[in-house]
């Protein structure tokens, strides 16, 4: 007798035991259960829920790996005046086992407090529940700290993740039955609590807050920062980087947010796998250029000058707009997650388009809340639900009208 | 049994819980989220609500059999109104500081659903006593989720329970913010008041399932 069907007897033995989700969760998670359905035939896909998340989780490796890389360059950059990149994608001063090492150690310790307290959590409930553990947490989990600061304190990540998961998802019932969408709730929660941690010129490199508390106890040392773009054009600053920096990542973020390049290969994959909505992706970028270019024309007009709070923002070109900030990551990862988007393919594009519009409209006039994104994103998921209500409602009234004229 | 009868506790008992004003009726919820950021201005809240209601369900009770019934909402709103004004003033003579935080709260007690609720639903139709005492009930009710809601809005908060440093200061870092800890601003905002409201009530249906209504 192999292992599988010790493995499976176990289950038999213990049927209906308090503790029995949580072990079948680990099997389901390790093996692949010989379960099998008893009535009726049944239509069985290759991508069910566990394989979707997986995909997910793959098309977010890259923005990881490159997150781990940037979190010590800029470190570097920052502590040591370290050489700027200067040889595009590869240059080998990005690369460095050095940058590496820095960001490694800093953002594994948030991908496991990501993944065992959420996990924990979804644990618990579902031996309350007495169902099997959802695996809806898996993509959550590593989406969460991707869109952090890289100097978040674990306890407050910890704080969210289980406000996060228990009020944004367990009392909706679940994986599949929450509104909005569980990543965004724990970086709005985050966002809300602690905003010292989440916005400034400080968090987004590793050291700078330690640093600044070491200058306040009477060390003698210079003070670092590295504010975000949006940051700084939200202060009417000039940006010292590059939109190639922009585009291929070189810039100070959340953890997985700066590359769009990579994120762009993300998406593409996604798309390929028929996991991500393209409809969505497309849609989002459509309406932050709409809104960005409808800005642009409002600057060149003449209507807001130099003077103007806005005016940064809102003569940035539009295209920078997609490159800046977690517009890329939003829409990419956040805006087409399957449960909380809308459902209709034309409901899509509306969804699409109004969280790409959004983003921008909050991200210029509420300097603020610097990212749009997160708020365009839970805005529109409440508002999925009412979109597809009037794209089906409208679908019915079109085929009524067809069989009237029809039977006319 | 010696001052109250069985009938008669029901009456003070049934709000503080199985029909409590907010949680089970969903009444008064514009103040439970308004004021609750601090629990002075929640218990003070409390108290004003049950002096109008408890004195204003008396006075109702007095005048149920003459109040034409087609004006009786008007009739109603002068008696809360006027009790309202007696707690305002009180508050502006004894308590300004507070009074100012509460601002425009107190004025709204007119407003607040629990107490037109309660007057319609019980003091047009009982007697002075039992009106009092149903008053007093679903005043203690209200108060009671304040209280709660105000406590741990102020605890994660600001850290302090009122107006005492519970957890240490967060300026000169000592006692838990020694550690690391840091308030919670979330806590401080009325959504937050909303989500703490919800979790009493989760609390609430999951252990009395009777509560939970069917869809």
């Amino acid at each position: 007798m192999g292992l599988k069907e010790n493995l499976h007897n176990f289950k038999v033995k213990n049927k209906g035991k308090k503790w029995l989700p949580a072990f079948s969760a680990i099997h389901t998670f390790l093996f692949l259960p010989n379960e099998t359905t008893h009535n009726g035939t049944h239509i069985k896909a290759a991508d069910d829920l566990k394989r979707t998340m997986n995909t997910v989780i793959m098309a977010m490796v890259p923005c990881l790996i490159f997150g781990m890389f940037n979190a010590g360059y800029q470190h570097h950059l920052a502590f040591d005046g370290i050489q700027a990149v200067s040889g595009g994608f590869f240059s080998p001063e990005f690369w460095t086992l050095d940058n590496f090492n820095v960001g490694f150690w800093k953002i594994i310790p948030l991908v496991l407090v990501s993944y065992g307290v959420g996990l924990g959590i979804e644990f618990i409930f579902a031996i309350i529940k007495g169902h099997e553990v959802e695996e809806g947490y898996l993509v959550t989990g590593m989406l969460v700290p991707l869109i952090v600061p890289i100097d978040i304190p674990l306890w407050m990540l910890a704080v969210a993740v289980i406000f996060g998961v228990v009020i944004g998802k367990e009392v909706f019932g679940g994986t599949g039955m929450n509104i909005l969408n569980p990543a965004l709730t724990i970086r709005a929660f985050l966002f809300f609590a602690y905003p010292t941690w989440m916005s400034g010129d400080k968090v987004w490199v590793e050291g700078a807050v330690a640093r600044d508390q070491a200058i306040a106890a009477g060390e003698n040392l210079d003070a670092v920062s590295g504010e975000t773009i949006l940051g700084t054009l939200a202060q009417g600053k000039e940006v010292a980087h590059s939109a190639a920096d922009m585009f291929l990542g070189f810039i100070p973020g959340s953890i997985g947010e700066t590359s769009t390049l990579l994120i762009l290969l993300g998406g593409l994959f996604l798309i390929f796998a028929k996991i991500g909505s393209w409809r969505i992706m497309l849609s989002s970028a459509l309406g932050a250029i709409v809104m960005g270019l409808i800005f642009n024309q409002i600057v060149d007009a003449g209507v807001i000058t130099e003077t103007s709070k806005f005016y940064g923002l809102m003569s940035t070109p539009f295209w920078h707009h997609l490159l800046i900030g977690g517009f890329a990551f939003g829409t990419v990862f956040m805006a087409t997650d399957p449960v909380t988007a809308a459902q209709t393919n034309k409901g899509k594009w509306y969804y699409g388009f109004l969280v790409g519009f959004i983003s921008i409209l909050i991200r210029v006039f509420n300097p603020a809340y610097p990212e749009g994104v997160m708020l365009a994103i839970l805005l529109m998921n409440v508002f999925a639900p009412t979109i597809d209500h009037y794209v089906v409602q409208g679908n019915v009234k079109k085929r009524k009208k067809r069989l009237k004229v029809k039977t006319a | 049994m010696g001052l109250l009868s069985k009938k008669d506790t029901k009456l003070i008992t049934d709000p503080l819980a199985d029909n409590n004003p907010i949680t089970i009726q969903v009444l008064g919820i514009c103040s439970a989220l308004a004021i609750t950021a601090e629990l002075k201005a929640s218990i003070v809240m409390s108290i004003s609500v049950l002096f109008v209601l408890g004195f204003g369900n008396v006075i109702i009770s007095l005048m149920r059999n003459i109040i034409p019934s087609k004006i009786r909402i008007i009739v109603q709103l002068t008696v809360v109104a006027a009790l309202v004004i007696i707690v305002d003033q009180v508050l502006k003579a004894f308590a300004y500081e507070l009074s100012k935080t509460l601002s425009v709260f107190i004025g709204l007690i007119i407003t607040n659903c629990i107490i037109m609720g309660r007057f319609e639903a019980f003091a047009l139709a009982n007697g002075p006593w039992k009106s009092f005492l149903d008053g007093i009930g679903n005043s203690l009710g209200y108060g009671v989720i304040l209280i709660i809601v105000g406590f741990f809005r102020e605890l994660f908060g600001s850290g302090t329970l009122l107006g005492f440093p519970v957890l240490g200061d967060p300026i000169a870092k000592t006692g838990l913010y020694s550690i690391g800890y840091e308030n919670n601003g979330f806590m401080l905002l009325s959504p937050m008041a909303l989500i703490v409201v919800g979790i009493i009530i989760w609390v609430q249906r999951s252990r009395n399932k009777a509560l939970v209504e069917d869809h």
